[in-house]
């Protein structure tokens, strides 16, 4: 007779045969018998953090940063809803996670009992898939299949409530790994005709773009290298999503930078005027499209995506080809190259015109700002940080707001992988805790969160864990005092009310910094900036940085509110002659 | 539709929306229901009816029957997020108005009145395959299929014979002839 394992025993022997290295988690009185049998398993690392919010997205960036699934363990009740959020955010920015949770034992469940919520019922919405454990002999099979739902297809996050007297009893243990194809749910659906009618339109088109997002990166490396091939191979042009922002090398002439609501000015105005725009892995999203109506109005549009729901949900496409990025773009060179060996020489001529056009719009410079030799301008010190860290091979993590969408225009990314950011939902908070789960992943390489004050005092405890592994994360923060991203509405929409929008008594951040046992670092002048950068790469220790920047500088370019692509705000001066009014303002 | 507060989600050219019988065949296990359902409010689809019960008692599958209306954008998102769902082996979709395939709806109608109502009520009824499931001298109960607008009508004309309660399930689709949904 085989040995009988506890249900504790399972959860561990599974993650084991997962290869799961690191888990995120936070103690409770339902997940104890789990806890208890941590010990057991060496291979096994469990990073306590401070609030299962920070665990749920440390295993976020953990995830983002390796292409492996992240793993949670947290407590039923408030340690379930805490995490709610992370869940969230994994499943709108398509991250692979496992969330483990206990629950109250089987015969109490439904009585109110203390520390109950219905999990799966609060995490449906949130999730691929749940399950709640009501037999111990099940719960290897669901422990598989999770990890399964969560890492094939459009990755998310999956959820697995297990009840306290279920990790108690007894079962045989089977490896359920690989043992059979997903419910017959196969996820490249397209033939060579759909990839033959590419080609043929990727040899018409005289003014192409490709469009490319976060699928490229969730296919893998790989998916990242045959893009390049295929964009050098056509000598096309080429925007990103902020999720895809790293797939393509952003200093090549042939990348226009980021799109949509605060993209350039070239990208934008090209996604206006393309007559092929090929969408790679990326999911029309209201921030990308801006009015949906006057959407690249005179374009065939492509659409490849491993998520049939994606396609035709926000955009009508000419042609759809669902697939995984990495297997559709393999199918497209292999064509590409039997069928148009010399295509780059021949087709310059026919998009020459095309990039004459293009370097009109970027001669505007979009991203310029005006310089100051009192105050750090927010954009001067990304630059600057991006300078003095090019060569090293950086991660950075950020929170939501302006600092976000200034780091993704001046932080130049060349490889995937390298940027994790909350975009679906916006999560701020987000950042630190990432950067834990980054600098997890990856002890030896530079983590730094690229963050605003308002943004990083919600996850602010997670410091407690960086000290805790001696994890050197840098904590960049962007102080101007207010909610930037807010204030920039309202100076804009709301006729200068800051409702609400700053903060006053605000923590002394290099005090907090030495209260959490790190280092604090401040800079108040653009004259003492590098140094005091160059100060905070040579601590080996967690490190944060109060950044003090101009209050008042707002990000720009912008589509505003209710406008097509080829009606942006540029900078500040610019911004005198196009006013938003009227119905605009109710909008946004 | 009040106008929506974001210019990104400016309702464009509207289609013209349709009612579709969405049937979908899934796994019977806990909470599967409430997956399919959340789908529809979470989504802000819309839902006229749903019926639905175990079909294969072997393989544990139910058959979940809705009918829907929308544009047929939104349509094609439902049957393309259904069948993301785990649980879900196939989706079909049938228009309203589609002549290859059944629908129907079953509803019980409670009469208290005389005899001479309760003889009337019956008759009123007969075009719908009446059956009197149960009979007292001053009430009776009939039992109907027919379709929703059908069932719609008889339960504002027979108020007049005596009507008291309706109870109705929502309708169930069935495809004409030989062939079966794959």
């Amino acid at each position: 007779m085989s040995k009988l394992y506890s249900g504790a025993e399972i959860v561990f022997k599974c993650l084991e045969d997962q290869n799961v290295s690191h888990i995120f988690g936070y103690p409770g009185g339902a997940v104890l018998p789990i806890y208890d049998e941590l010990k057991n398993f060496n291979s096994i690392k469990h990073i306590l953090v401070r609030h299962e919010q920070g665990a749920g997205h440390a295993a976020e960036g953990y995830a983002r940063s390796t292409g492996k699934p992240g793993v949670l363990l947290v407590t039923s009740g408030p340690g379930a809803t805490n995490a709610v959020t992370a869940l969230t955010d994994a499943y709108m920015d398509s991250v692979p996670l496992v969330c483990i949770t206990g629950q109250v034992p089987t015969h109490l469940i439904g009585t109110d009992a203390f520390q109950e919520c219905d999990t799966t019922g609060i995490t449906r919405p949130c999730t691929k898939h749940n399950w709640l454990v009501k037999d111990v002999n099940d719960l290897a099979k669901i422990m598989h299949k999770a990890f399964e739902v969560a890492t094939t297809g459009r990755p998310g996050p999956v959820l697995v409530d297990i009840p306290k007297d279920i990790q108690f009893q007894k079962s045989k243990y089977k490896n359920y790994k690989n043992n059979k194809k997903s419910n017959g749910k196969s996820h490249n659906n397209y033939s060579q005709k759909n990839i033959d009618e590419l080609i043929d339109l990727i040899s018409k088109a005289k003014k192409p773009i490709f469009y490319t997002g976060g699928g490229v990166i969730n296919s893998g490396t790989k998916a990242s290298e045959l893009l390049r091939e295929l964009v050098y191979a056509t000598g096309f042009p080429i925007t990103s999503t902020l999720q895809g922002l790293g797939c393509f090398p952003a200093d090549d002439n042939q990348f226009l930078g980021m799109l949509g609501m605060h993209g350039t000015y070239e990208a934008n105005n090209a996604m206006y005027s393309c007559d092929l725009m090929i969408n790679v892995g990326a999911r029309f999203d209201d921030r990308i499209t801006g009015k949906i109506d006057e959407f690249s109005p005179k374009s065939k549009k492509v659409h490849i995506d491993i998520d049939p729901s994606s396609i035709n949900k926000n955009v009508k496409v000419d042609l759809a080809i669902v697939g995984d990025i990495k297997s559709v773009l393999t199918s497209t060179l292999k064509t590409f190259k039997k069928s148009k060996n010399n295509f780059s020489k021949s087709n310059k001529h026919q998009i020459s015109n095309w990039w004459e056009q293009i370097q009109k719009w970027r001669s505007k410079r979009s991203l310029d700002y005006i310089g100051s030799e009192e105050t750090i301008k927010p954009q001067y010190a990304i630059e600057r940080l991006y300078e003095l860290t090019k060569d090293k091979d950086t991660y950075i993590t950020t929170e939501v707001g302006q600092h976000q969408m200034w780091a993704a225009q001046h932080y130049k990314f060349n490889k995937p992988n390298r940027w994790m950011t909350s975009g679906g939902l916006g999560t701020m908070g987000y950042g630190l805790p990432a950067a834990v789960g980054v600098q997890i992943a990856h002890p030896k390489k530079l983590v730094i969160d690229i963050a605003g004050e308002a943004s990083v005092l919600m996850t602010m405890q997670e410091m407690s864990t960086a000290v805790q592994y001696n994890l050197p994360i840098k904590i960049f923060i962007l102080n101007n005092e207010y909610m930037g991203m807010v204030r920039q509405w309202q100076e804009l929409l709301h006729d200068k009310n800051y409702s609400e929008s700053y903060t006053a008594a605000l923590p002394d951040f290099v005090k907090m910094a030495e209260a959490y046992g790190c280092v604090g670092i401040r800079a108040k002048t653009p004259e003492e900036l590098d140094d005091k950068i160059i100060e905070m790469l040579n601590t080996d220790r967690p490190v944060i940085f109060d950044c003090l920047v101009d209050k008042q500088e707002n990000c720009f370019p912008m589509i505003p509110s209710g406008k097509p692509h080829n009606q942006m705000l540029l900078g500040p001066k610019d911004q005198k002659e196009k006013k938003i009014t009227g119905k605009g303002r109710a909008l946004v | 539709m009040a106008k929506s507060k974001s210019a990104y989600s400016f309702a464009g050219k509207k289609q013209k929306p349709d009612t579709h019988i969405i049937v979908v065949w899934v796994d019977n296990e806990a909470g599967v229901l409430a997956r399919v359902v959340g789908l529809f409010s979470g989504r802000g689809y819309n839902i006229e009816s749903l019926a639905v019960a175990e079909v294969d008692q072997k393989q544990n599958i139910s058959r979940i029957t809705i009918v829907t209306t929308g544009t047929p954008q939104v349509v094609d998102q439902i049957k393309l997020q259904l069948k993301k769902l785990v649980p879900v082996h196939k989706v079909a979709d049938f228009k309203r108005e589609d002549k290859n395939v059944i629908f129907k709806e079953m509803a019980l109608f409670k009469f208290v009145a005389n005899n001479g109502k309760l003889n009337k009520a019956f008759e009123a009824c007969k075009n719908f395959n009446p059956v009197i499931l149960d009979k007292t001298n001053k009430s009776n109960v009939i039992q109907i299929t027919a379709l929703r607008r059908e069932i719609d009508i008889m339960s504002k004309n027979l108020k007049k014979f005596g009507l008291v309660s309706v109870s109705r399930t929502g309708a169930v689709a069935m495809t004409r002839g030989s062939e079966i949904f794959k």
